[in-house]
């Protein structure tokens, strides 16, 4: 990746990273944590990878993402105004009232937005059943997906991911949050989900570890999952939850946390 | 094609593999029950369409999801327990809550497990479905009624639980029958009490009919295939024509046909109303004729309500 892309993508990440504490700080309270951990594959894809368009959300050949760790959005949602879907002002109805921005993903009430998530587990099963759909159809586009460490622990992921691996499901390319926590702890001290490469290779997966705040080792990993054939693909991203914002930064309580207007404008001035 | 001399799976196969010539979208999926429900079937003739997950249920839901969110018309297989209250949660926010057309066959409803015994005994099926919004449950009661309901079913913009005997089944239809989905189906008209009945109830209610006509008692038999949308406006006419009403169904008496009916007439016209059902029991493994005999299915507990509710009328 040269360096002016590689800027640019930074530049992204930040201020997706930006509006996430903006529209957290504003309703007073939300899932920092694993908001902020994700910014950086977000850029990468919404960027550069996904083939999308904001003129038509539901275009029949755009590639699909689906957030499983639908706690996430706020996230999602940063990257979707950025790229047009709605506008920026939106970010601020965050969980108000008749918004159109739900604590979790929701298909059904806002643009861009691929499959309604939020009970851990199904929307990788979901985007394992959209993939076998794109296998069928021999469709040119790829369905991607990311879950989180502490998601792991989800009986229905494995079911899922059996399937996948049996399957050959080369039109999946999936994420893995690694940030290590989780709502009650470390992922270690609650059921430590390790080593999570050798299972997924032992189900059948192209696996690939990435730092998952290094924009263009992301990118490189997505472009060999994609080059990659008869097999789908999982990226484990090596995160921090909390990642760029001082009050949150490695810390188990930041996965839902109260975050003030203050809080939010001098972490966003540390930010890189 | 024969839809009276043969079990139920065979008919339910058949259809399947008929409309999917129709319908390129139509995705068979199964959990390690193909042969069971008789989807090797259609596997043989669309191999690529019929999908078996394995033993994994909340997959199963998951994929089919996946399959309908892009244009696909999934279908999935397994008995009733694990179509149900095993995925509840996959069905009600992958599914439902997500706003997805996936149609989800669970068969060998309530005492039709049989000898697979208590835990495969689902008396609560139809009760968890019918709490989900946009729902809806159709329970056929013999080929006939299936193979009219078939098309519509496929053909269903909505999440769609049908509820199948697997097996044998007691003919009621004639060809040439016509349903719909969401609306009652008549089978004997009659003046005194109306009873309401679902799946396997309908023989026996019918039954009940001829016996208490011998009594001089004029009993109204309405078949209920759509427990959800349920078609209120007939449940109120039947009830104001007969003033007395019965339900049978193969569920527990909590959270179903009886329950809907009852709530129904409880708002909009209050009648006297027994229920017919398991009454809040878990099951138990036996042969039909041993299970309704013990759990109060047959056309003794049908008459003995209709005379229970013919002497609270006014």
């Amino acid at each position: 990746m040269d360096k002016q892309h590689q800027e640019t993508l930074e530049a992204k990440a930040k201020q997706i990273r930006i509006h996430i504490l903006e529209s957290i700080a504003h309703l007073g309270v939300g899932h920092v944590g694993g908001s902020l951990s994700i910014a950086d594959v977000l850029a990468v894809l919404y960027f550069d990878v996904l083939n999308i368009d904001p003129k038509d959300p539901k275009k029949p050949d755009r590639d699909r993402f689906v957030l499983s760790k639908g706690h996430g959005g706020p996230a999602v949602y940063a990257a979707l105004a950025m790229r047009g879907f709605f506008p920026t002002d939106w970010l601020k109805t965050l969980n108000a009232p008749n918004t159109n921005l739900p604590s979790h993903t929701d298909k059904n009430k806002t643009p861009g937005v691929d499959m309604t998530t939020g009970s851990l587990g199904q929307g990788f099963s979901v985007s394992v059943g959209m993939a076998k759909a794109a296998q069928l159809d021999k469709s040119p586009f790829k369905i991607y997906s990311i879950i989180s460490d502490g998601e792991s622990e989800e009986g229905q992921i494995w079911e899922a991911a059996m399937f996948a691996g049996n399957h050959k499901l080369d039109t999946l390319i999936a994420f893995t949050d690694y940030n290590k926590m989780q709502i009650d702890g470390t992922v270690n001290d609650v059921n430590d989900p390790a080593p999570l490469d050798e299972k997924w290779r032992a189900f059948k997966w192209h696996v690939q570890v990435v730092n998952g705040h290094d924009i263009p080792a992301i990118k490189e990993a997505i472009v060999q999952a994609q080059n990659h054939k008869g097999a789908p693909s999982m990226i484990i991203l090596d995160t921090i939850k909390g990642k760029g914002a001082f009050f949150a930064e490695g810390q188990v309580g930041s996965h839902n946390m109260p975050v003030t207007k203050e809080q939010a404008e001098e972490a966003i001035k540390g930010l890189k | 094609m024969d839809l009276t001399n043969r079990q139920m799976r065979d008919i339910y196969a058949d259809l399947l593999i008929m409309y999917a010539e129709k319908y390129p979208d139509l995705i068979a999926i199964d959990a390690d029950l193909r042969k069971a429900i008789r989807l090797n079937k259609f596997a043989d003739a669309y191999p690529e369409r019929a999908i078996n997950v394995g033993v994994a249920e909340a997959n199963m839901i998951g994929v089919a999801a996946g399959l309908a969110n892009m244009g696909k018309r999934p279908f999935t297989h397994t008995f009733t327990p694990f179509a149900s209250r095993r995925v509840f949660d996959q069905v009600t926010v992958s599914v439902a809550y997500a706003g997805l057309p996936v149609k989800m066959v669970g068969s060998d409803p309530g005492v039709m497990a049989q000898l697979n015994g208590g835990t495969h005994m689902s008396l609560e099926d139809v009760g968890l479905m019918r709490t989900l919004p946009t729902m809806t449950i159709v329970e056929p009661v013999d080929g006939v009624q299936l193979a009219a309901l078939m098309p519509q079913i496929i053909e269903h913009d909505g999440p769609l639980y049908l509820r199948l005997i697997r097996q044998e089944f007691d003919p009621i239809f004639e060809e040439g029958e016509t349903f719909e989905i969401g609306k009652a189906k008549t089978v004997r008209s009659g003046k005194d009490v109306t009873v309401f009945a679902s799946g396997i109830m309908v023989k026996p209610s019918l039954d009940a009919a001829e016996m208490l006509a011998e009594e001089d008692i004029s009993v109204e038999v309405i078949n209920i295939h759509t427990v959800k949308p349920l078609d209120v406006d007939a449940i109120v006419a039947s009830a104001k024509k007969t003033g007395a009403v019965v339900v049978a169904e193969n569920h527990n008496i909590i959270g179903a046909l009886g329950s809907a009916v009852a709530e129904t007439l409880g708002e909009r016209l209050p009648t006297p109303l027994k229920r017919v059902g398991i009454k809040d029991h878990f099951g138990e493994v036996g042969k039909k004729d041993f299970l309704v005999e013990k759990f109060g299915l047959t056309k003794k507990e049908v008459s003995e309500a209709i005379h229970d509710v013919l002497k609270k009328k006014k």
